[in-house]
């Protein structure tokens, strides 16, 4: 027989603060992009410090009898600074912490793992584009992403909030297992890191024309002049991939596993399946083409960016083209 | 005479094994497994694009509907079938053989590789990637000293002057761990194609179901399956209950289902119970069964015109998927003379009129359960010897008596004749998957494989370091350093240069002391 369910628990308080910190969080965001275009407009191109390996300060005093020497020299690394970049970064920083603070009063204000449906994977995806930036930024010295990483993370709050926006409440029960925990939260993260080798790939391609101009003696307009080092960027957009990939790889099995625990089998080619499956051989094409003479550069750049195309079909193509077992997220 | 045509000179013929080897050698290029990575992606899109037999059978037929001269040409070249065709299979062969005849070569070289001593030291270590080089009063067997104290976790050979050491092993065993998994994966789901098999039962509550082959309403065994001895257990559904959103945007969103099963593993064993939800499968011998969807089965009675009850049981109605339940369903009385009767039906689970005045159902929980029928009388052919579907009613021998009033639980339909059908309540059901598959253990070994090994081959950084050692001429110790590296990045020359700045710094602190010694 039916039982009813007692009302759903949902906190209106909590839940107004956190439609709340979306708005707050957009216009931090929106502030830090202003002053990192500013910074990459009107900055000086300098080397970035600490991206050297020989100028160890410190020891390398101490050590004067320490002579050494590299067959090839380090790539030089530059990039455009200013001081309101700073600004741009401590704001980001702000952004981050308003962006966690929604997602937990929302988990909250509902009870269960926040994300249940579009509207919370695009925060918990922006969430870690800007997690992962801010860690490229603190590990390899790469502020000077800041613009190309906040610009689709403002566009996605943007449709975030005027089209996928649905009220709190509780999920389906298919998604009322501890594997959502796992399985989402691997593949947003994967994306948020995939998000920022996108942004660093077609600042790569531009940055490369830009070189290439240079060396045919041709002008290059002001702002493309001071776009960082291509070798750099290519590097950044690598290193993402490489941290994305493992993640990717985990959060489609553990995807497998929970839908052999809800559905009855571990893959049966419902639409997220294939094309996160297609995703998936992509990059793996590009991590081979890298190590393939012929293929490095701009042509494993633009696989980088396919499979960056085959991840956003598989978030909003797939969910408004196709009906499939994923079409509640 | 004329003279002989000169043949123009002719590129070497190659002989069959030439050819063999020339076509191996093209297919386990990397270049090749990357066309054949991109193939195997634009084949999968297809499948994503257009309805797929083993995703529903149904969705397919309807395309064959709306586009019948398109849907036989695609059907043609697989495409309702995509990952089970032999284009695609011709795919993921051919990547296969061209992966594992990369790797293996690979896992051999490999392999001699742990077996042998770290390379010989190079004459000019100066021509390395990295290389650094200091003079300390130490003697050479203390600076080996040290660098071995450094180079933990690398293994070391000694060459007299010099030790040579290597780590980063885990990154080529990674590598090929990982691709070799990948095949153990597609072996598993091949295997899961043989020796599994999975099948869809009906259960209405208080009903019991038994493993053979005829209890399922549809089943769907791998090649190799005797459907004679599949798994002999027994389940019983005791209760389903369903909850729902009651009030705001989300009403009528399920809550959460959980249907209370009672089962035995096999004739003999004693009853287990289980609760088996969305997330929460029943694991029984070998076999696993999930709860895939439920709906209402109401019950009627059905009287002939003398008083004798000639049908008293439950009917699984179909949800129409309209979110509210709105089922239908059909009633077949055969044991009722002088003709037979058949009813089709809609079930309302909370029935309700609407805006225009129709009857419908506004909540998808049984509030207000009600039954509109549609009566028949006549043959209703289950005696011909051809299988009917329970839920189709065939009237083409038999004739209309009209619409029932909508009917409440306990009324009743007065029929011409003097028989009644009662509409006595409903009882819940449930749609179970049944699904057993034993390679499941394997495929998940070989994807936690694929996992580790491709974690060692993407952080794990091989690297050979050199440390050499000669006394100098003015008797102090020229040591030198050689690092190379086989990734690229910055990373591991700060992991070079970290060691040569160690091992000077040690060397010097060893110096002082010495020096405080002497005096």
């Amino acid at each position: 027989m039916h039982v009813l369910a007692a009302g759903s628990a949902v906190d209106p308080a909590l839940s107004n603060l956190s439609d709340n910190l979306v708005l707050g969080m957009i216009l931090v965001y929106a502030v830090a992009l202003f002053l990192f275009v500013f910074e990459a407009a009107y900055g000086r191109r300098q080397s970035l410090t600490g991206t050297r390996l020989v100028a160890v300060g410190a020891s390398e005093a101490e050590n004067s009898d320490l002579k050494v020497s590299l067959r090839e020299q380090e790539p030089e690394a530059k990039a455009s600074r200013h001081v309101v970049g700073k600004i741009g970064m401590a704001m980001t920083a702000v952004g981050l912490l308003l962006n966690l603070a929604q997602i937990v009063t929302r988990g909250l204000a509902v009870g269960r793992w926040p994300w249940g449906n579009m509207f919370e994977f695009v925060i918990a995806i922006c969430l870690c584009g800007v997690a992962a930036f801010l860690f490229a930024a603190m590990r390899y010295r790469a502020h000077y992403l800041g613009a190309f990483v906040l610009v689709p993370v403002l566009l996605l709050l943007g449709i975030a909030v005027r089209w996928l926006y649905s009220e709190s409440g509780p999920v389906v029960p298919a998604l009322d297992s501890y594997w959502i925990a796992i399985h989402v939260s691997a593949l947003i993260l994967a994306t948020g890191a995939f998000m920022v080798s996108g942004s660093a790939t077609i600042t790569y391609l531009l940055a490369r024309r830009t070189e290439v101009k240079q060396a045919l003696g041709q002008q290059v307009s002001a702002i493309a002049a001071k776009l960082p080092s291509a070798e750099l960027l290519d590097r950044i957009a690598h290193r993402m991939i490489v941290l994305a990939f493992p993640l990717w790889t985990f959060g489609v099995i553990a995807g497998a596993i929970w839908a052999d625990e809800a559905w009855g089998r571990y893959w049966g080619w419902d639409p997220k399946e294939v094309w996160s499956f297609i995703t998936w051989i992509v990059y793996a094409a590009y991590l081979h083409a890298r190590a393939t003479a012929g293929w490095q550069g701009p042509k494993a750049a633009w696989i980088s960016l396919i499979g960056f195309g085959c991840l956003l079909f598989n978030f909003f193509g797939v969910n408004y083209l196709f009906s499939g077992l994923h079409s509640y997220a | 005479m004329t003279e002989p045509q000169q043949a123009p000179p002719a590129a070497p013929a190659l002989s069959p094994l030439g050819w063999a080897r020339w076509a191996w050698r093209v297919l386990t290029s990397m270049r090749t497994a990357l066309i054949l990575l991109f193939l195997l992606a634009l084949g999968a899109i297809p499948g994503s694009l257009l309805p797929q037999r083993g995703v529903s059978v149904e969705e397919v037929q309807n395309y064959f509907l709306e586009h019948p001269d398109l849907a036989p040409v695609l059907d043609r070249f697989f495409l309702f079938d995509v990952y089970s065709s032999p284009w695609y299979a011709a795919i993921y062969l051919l990547l296969v053989v061209s992966l594992v005849g990369c790797v293996l070569p690979r896992a051999g070289a490999h392999y001699r590789l742990l077996r042998a001593r770290p390379p010989k030291t190079p004459r000019r270590l100066d021509r390395m990637p990295y290389s650094a080089t200091f003079e300390t009063d130490a003697t050479p067997e203390q600076v080996f000293a040290e660098a071995r104290g450094l180079l933990r976790g690398h293994r070391i050979a000694d060459y007299g002057d010099s030790l040579s050491a290597e780590t980063g092993y885990l990154r080529e065993t990674g590598n090929v761990v990982f691709h070799l998994s990948l095949v153990g994966l597609l072996v598993s789901v091949a295997c899961t194609a043989f020796f599994g098999y999975r099948g869809n039962v009906l259960l209405i509550e208080e009903d019991a179901f038994a493993n053979t082959l005829t209890s399922y309403d549809a089943f769907y065994p791998g090649i190799a399956v005797d459907s004679a001895k599949i798994q002999p257990f027994w389940i019983r559904l005791d209760e389903f209950e369903a909850s729902f959103v009651e009030e705001g945007g989300m009403a009528g969103q399920a809550a959460s289902y959980r249907a209370d099963l009672t089962y035995r593993e096999h004739p003999d064993a004693p009853e287990e119970s289980h609760i088996l939800e969305v997330n929460h499968p029943l694991r029984v011998d070998g076999a696993q069964v999930y709860l895939l969807g439920h709906g209402y089965a109401p019950t009627f009675r059905v009287t002939d015109a003398d008083g004798h009850v000639v049908f008293d049981q439950a009917v699984p109605f179909l949800d129409r998927g309209d979110g509210n339940f709105t089922s239908d369903g059909v009633v077949k009385v055969p044991d009722i003379a002088p003709e037979q009767l058949g009813f089709t039906g809609v079930f309302l689970p909370s029935a309700a009129t609407d805006d225009n005045g129709d009857l419908v159902s506004e909540f998808p929980d049984a509030r207000n359960p009600m039954v509109v029928l549609k009566g028949f009388v006549g043959d209703l052919g289950l005696d011909s010897g051809n299988p009917q579907s329970v839920y189709q009613l065939y009237t083409k021998r038999m004739e209309e008596i009209g619409d029932s009033a909508p009917l409440a639980v306990g009324d009743r339909w007065e029929l011409p004749g003097g028989a009644t059908i009662e509409f006595t309540g409903y009882r819940d059901y449930v749609t179970l998957l049944v699904a057993s598959d034993p390679a499941r253990p394997y495929a998940l070994a070989s994807a936690v494989a694929a996992v580790l090994g491709l974690l060692c081959t993407l952080f794990v950084q091989p690297r050979r370091v050199w440390v050499r050692a000669r006394r100098g001429a003015d008797g102090r110790t020229v040591v030198e350093i050689g690092g190379l590296a086989k990734t690229e990045g910055a990373a591991p020359l700060r992991r070079f240069h970290e060691l040569a700045t160690q091992l000077n710094q040690r060397l010097r602190r060893s110096d002082c002391q010495a020096d405080m010694e002497k005096e």
